[in-house]
């Protein structure tokens, strides 16, 4: 069998796909990876289809060994990359750019500093079974991925290909992961449980991201948001990047691991466009707010599947430049500030 | 929700550029219950292109759908003809019995507050938690877990002031009017009453949930032994959801 072996697990990595729809009434939450631009991009850098299945990892990435013939991967997220260890010899690998790498070898991911998460994908996917339709882990209920929980070190993760072809390795200089300087979102659908105060605060302060961020959601710190009519509701449907206040007036960003329903108002619903970028931030990072139409979130979506779309015919050669991949890997030591740390496995 | 004639006019409530809330209300109400559950089906019939999927609560849909396929404005359009002469006739579901042992510190700990609140004995309120059937208004929160009502009016109490950490899966609970059984530990703000070992959610069934909005549950009390035989049948992954139908 070819596989992935884990030497080291990280945090939280775990298997993610789009998530599981179709059985949100059920109770099922979708799951799915958090940054899904993020994840299209590591996919289509090593010619896999968008929507295939990746690696997330939380703040502290994993250490993989390759026994394969050979795996082809690619490491995106913001502020992340690869620490290849092959024959030997240790070379950092940027984001957004595929390596492949022999029988043996080890690759650690670098998730960026102060950001939630990065995903590894590899050429051909990972060989596993979908549970309802998805590959998606959802450990609160013990289902999809690797028996439905995080990777642990010894585990195999089986791979759909034994081997990898040679060629030129390529890189998507293009990819644009920075933060929104205003995150969007599209007021309601309990935005009329706030008052007016309450409404404008939140779009024109900050809140701070606690350090009560994972998948299933950021609670957030900053001025209480005052409810005008109380702060239970009869339960309803909860939306990837609903953003509910309970009872002491700080809000919480629900993401892919969020419960299907549930009984406090939301104020707001993160645009889809700026959804992904909500994977790329940690605790301390301050966010700000700006109110769109669902006709502007819309357009701006489809605006960002666009980029996406160009992307296959934006990937250059990786660059071969030795000088520049020192340069690069001294650039990424200053500031992922953890390499240094690094003592091996 | 407004009234023209006998077509109920929802609101559309937009939950950003990925879901439309179409709320019939905002309490609980069989009535409205009823409106949402036909609106789902219709939903589900109609195959709306971009549309992934409808999920029913008490009183509103949520219509999950792809910003990519279809716009919210269009997906309105969509479903205004589906709202248009919908009935709030009462789904009929299946018809479960779910044995629950109402005994015990460890079981039902919550049994002996409910029954000095309700001003009634531990054995009248199980008595009464069993007599009457359960109505599935809606699952939600985590996989399989159903939210049933209406409780008798003797049990309908505020949720504990104080929620606990670990609730244990299989736990009978109640508060506002209603019970649920919870499917996975979580924590929980409940009244627990008792224990059940009805495997309620199986991800390798074809419909993985056991429980259906428009279902109705009984609750019949049974002894330790039988819970405990129960479980242990449950957990070898030889439980018989056949001999919970009380159609059967």
């Amino acid at each position: 069998m070819s596989a992935l072996r884990v030497i080291a697990a990280g945090l939280a990595t775990s298997v993610q796909d789009l998530g599981r729809f179709g059985y949100q009434r059920f109770g099922v939450p979708t799951a799915g990876a958090l940054d899904r631009v993020a994840m299209a991009a590591a996919n289509t850098i090593v010619g896999n289809r968008a929507d295939t299945a990746v690696l997330e990892m939380l703040y502290l990435g994993a250490t993989l060994e390759i026994a394969a013939e050979s795996v082809r991967m690619a490491c995106v997220g913001l502020g992340a990359s690869l620490e290849v260890v092959e024959d030997g010899a240790t070379r950092t690998i940027p984001a957004a750019e595929s390596v492949r790498l022999k029988h043996g070898a080890r690759a650690r991911a670098i998730v960026g500093r102060n950001t939630m998460s990065c995903v590894v994908a590899v050429e051909g996917g990972f060989a596993q079974q979908p549970v309802m339709g998805s590959l998606s882990t959802f450990t609160r209920a013990g289902m999809g991925g690797v028996d439905g929980r995080n990777l642990v070190v010894g585990d195999l993760l089986p791979l759909a290909r034994q081997d990898t072809e040679e060629r030129g390795e390529v890189r998507l200089a293009s990819l644009d992961l920075a933060l929104p300087p205003r995150f969007r979102l599209v007021l309601g659908p309990q935005d009329d449980y706030f008052t007016a105060e309450a409404l404008k605060t939140f779009l024109s302060e900050t809140y701070e991201v606690t350090r009560a961020a994972d998948r299933m959601g950021l609670r957030l710190t900053g001025t209480p948001l005052t409810h005008a009519k109380g702060f239970n509701i009869v339960s309803d449907g909860i939306a990837s990047g609903a953003i509910q206040v309970p009872g002491d007036g700080q809000p919480i960003i629900l993401l892919a691991d969020r419960q299907t329903t549930g009984g406090y108002p939301k104020i707001a619903t993160i645009a889809s466009v700026d959804l992904p970028a909500l994977g790329r931030v940690g605790p301390g990072t301050k966010l700000a707010f700006e109110a769109v139409s669902v006709e502007a979130a819309e357009e701006l979506r489809r605006a960002q599947a666009r980029v996406e779309a160009g992307w296959r015919e934006a990937l250059e050669p990786a660059t071969p430049d030795k000088a520049i991949r020192e340069d690069m890997l001294y650039g990424a030591n200053l500031i992922s500030g953890v390499a240094d740390a690094w003592v091996g496995d | 929700m407004r009234e023209q004639g006998l077509t109920p006019v929802p609101r559309f409530l937009p939950s950003g550029d990925t879901a439309l809330v179409v709320e019939f209300g905002d309490r609980l109400d069989r009535h409205l219950s009823a409106l949402v559950l036909n609106l789902r089906h219709r939903v589900q019939e109609a195959g709306i292109a971009g549309v992934s999927e409808a999920v029913p609560t008490f009183r509103s849909l949520m219509v999950h759908y792809d910003p990519l396929i279809v716009r919210a404005r269009e997906l309105e359009a969509h479903l205004m003809p589906l709202i248009d002469g919908l009935e709030a006739e009462a789904l009929v579901g299946q018809r479960w019995l779910f044995p629950t042992c109402y005994e015990g510190e460890d079981y039902a700990p919550d049994l002996g507050d409910v029954a000095a609140a309700a001003g009634l004995s531990t054995a009248e309120v199980a008595a009464q938690h069993a007599a009457v059937e359960h109505l599935v208004y809606m699952i939600g929160f985590l996989p399989g877990q159903a939210y049933m009502g209406d409780l008798p009016e003797a049990l309908n109490l505020p949720r504990r002031t104080s929620p606990r950490i670990k609730v244990p899966a299989g736990s009978v609970a109640i508060a506002i009017g209603q019970t649920t059984v919870y499917t996975n530990e979580s924590p929980g703000g409940w009244h627990i009453i008792g224990r059940t070992a009805v495997p309620l959610f199986q991800a390798s069934r074809d419909r993985p949930a056991l429980l259906s909005p428009g279902d109705t549950v009984r609750f019949v009390a049974v002894s330790r032994t039988v819970y405990d035989d129960m479980q242990a049948a449950s957990a070898e992954g030889v439980f018989d959801i056949d001999t919970l139908r009380a159609d059967a």
